[in-house]
């Protein structure tokens, strides 16, 4: 469970994000069609995109504020963000990928273990299946212990009937990890199976 | 092949080695800023860091002779400290340098700007400041543009003869290069001599042009 608050707008030529949502959740869902501003918001929370105004709070840590003039760094915010591509470094094999961040204080073995990933450790990050990359992004962003892990439709890139070959490993970080999460969707079916909360974003 | 060419050939190929190696670390540095960063002045470095591809070369000679000659304040601070650079092989390092730079540098700007900015703000999620994503994640993605652009600096770095001449001067077995030994050659009469040297640029700049298409040409992932 964490408490978290967010209140924040944001301007991208014509298009305004306004977002209003004070909870404590141990999943919130995000649900909005395409172009409704997920990603936008994820991204404003991990600090890769910049909120006109408004504040960000995760736990008792302030990551964004107009009025208070602070907007903490990405690399300070602790935030563990997946983004839907996975975007998996193509430099590095898996594992330069999961021991990638900075403090990498989690535990390899066992996160390798709960996520599957004994038999992909040496492979190159192109010979990845979709779910397997967004494994390995699960594993690299958990790897720096995170106050929060934003999952970016992570099922979107996978066929239909693999999909189950992903989600159970959610369900175990939110189990044995204990790790709060922010999942964004824009399926329904999705959200009920994992969220205990759901915002949801209008066109 | 003669011995005086031998020296010549060799001469020039460590000097455009040299050069390269050196103007590497400048050239991604002024890539990396021009490509990812946004400051005051930025057009003016941008217009100052392309000069060398349009002024005259002998120009930048002009000017080289004028910054390190013992008149001037770096010249003087130069000679105190017992270096002595005009008219010896650090002047040719020097041109090649200058007149290679801006090939470099663009080159290695165009690398960067093709690596995914995503990655870099994905890295920053996971704790890396600025220099470590730069050594991490952006160069190693930009190495074939950085790579290519290493070869095109050493191939123009190679046939360098403007600023070379006016620095660093014509010294057989001490300054001569390839393009600067074809025209005292030829000045003085020996046009065999200056065909043999000819056949060698040749050579080296079939190879250089050989590897660049080769870098860049190729497809896929890192």
């Amino acid at each position: 469970m964490i408490d978290l608050s967010i209140d924040i707008t944001m301007r991208q030529g014509d298009f305004v994000l306004s977002v209003r949502d004070a909870a404590s959740v141990e999943v919130l869902g995000v649900f909005g069609p395409s172009g409704s501003g997920k990603t936008s918001l994820l991204e404003a929370i991990a600090g890769i995109r910049h909120p006109d105004e408004g504040e960000i709070r995760v736990g008792d840590r302030v990551l964004y504020s107009s009025a208070k003039k602070i907007d903490l760094p990405a690399r300070e915010r602790r935030i563990g963000y997946v983004p839907q591509d996975a975007l998996l470094f193509p430099n590095l094999d898996v594992t330069g990928n999961i021991n990638y961040g900075k403090h990498a204080a989690g535990d390899f073995e066992s996160l390798v273990k709960i996520l599957d990933l004994q038999s992909l450790l040496d492979r190159r990050v192109k010979m990845l299946s979709g779910g397997e990359k967004q494994r390995v992004a699960i594993a690299r962003a958990l790897m720096t212990r995170p106050s929060i892990l934003l999952l970016d439709e992570p099922l979107a890139g996978i066929d239909r009937e693999r999909r189950d070959v992903i989600l159970p490993y959610i369900l175990r970080i939110r189990k044995e990890l204990r790790v709060p999460l922010i999942y964004v969707t824009h399926d329904e079916a999705e959200l009920n199976s994992i969220a205990d909360r759901v915002l949801r974003l209008p066109r | 092949m003669s011995a005086e060419t031998w020296v010549i050939a060799r001469f020039t190929v460590l000097m455009a080695l040299l050069a390269t190696t050196l103007v590497l670390p400048p050239a991604i540095a002024i890539g990396w800023l021009l490509a990812r960063k946004r400051f005051p002045g930025k057009a003016l470095v941008e217009t100052i860091a392309s000069l060398p591809l349009v002024l005259p070369p002998v120009a930048t000679g002009l000017l080289l002779l004028w910054l390190f000659g013992r008149r001037s304040p770096v010249g003087q601070a130069l000679d105190a400290i017992g270096i002595e650079v005009i008219f010896t092989w650090k002047a040719v390092v020097l041109s090649m340098m200058v007149i290679s730079f801006p090939l470099v540098a663009r080159s290695v700007r165009a690398g960067i700007e093709q690596v995914d900015r995503r990655y870099e703000d994905l890295a920053a999620t996971l704790g890396a400041g600025s220099f470590r994503i730069l050594r991490t994640i952006t160069l190693p993605l930009a190495s074939r543009g950085i790579a290519a652009g290493a070869v095109l600096g050493f191939s123009r770095a190679l046939g360098e003869f403007g600023a070379t001449i006016m620095v660093a001067g014509a010294i057989p077995g001490r300054t001569r290069t390839l393009a600067v030994g074809i025209y005292t050659l030829v000045e003085t009469g020996r046009e065999d001599a200056a065909w043999s040297l000819l056949v060698v640029s040749a050579l080296l700049a079939f190879g250089a042009i050989y590897v660049s298409n080769r870098l860049v040409g190729q497809k896929g992932g890192v």
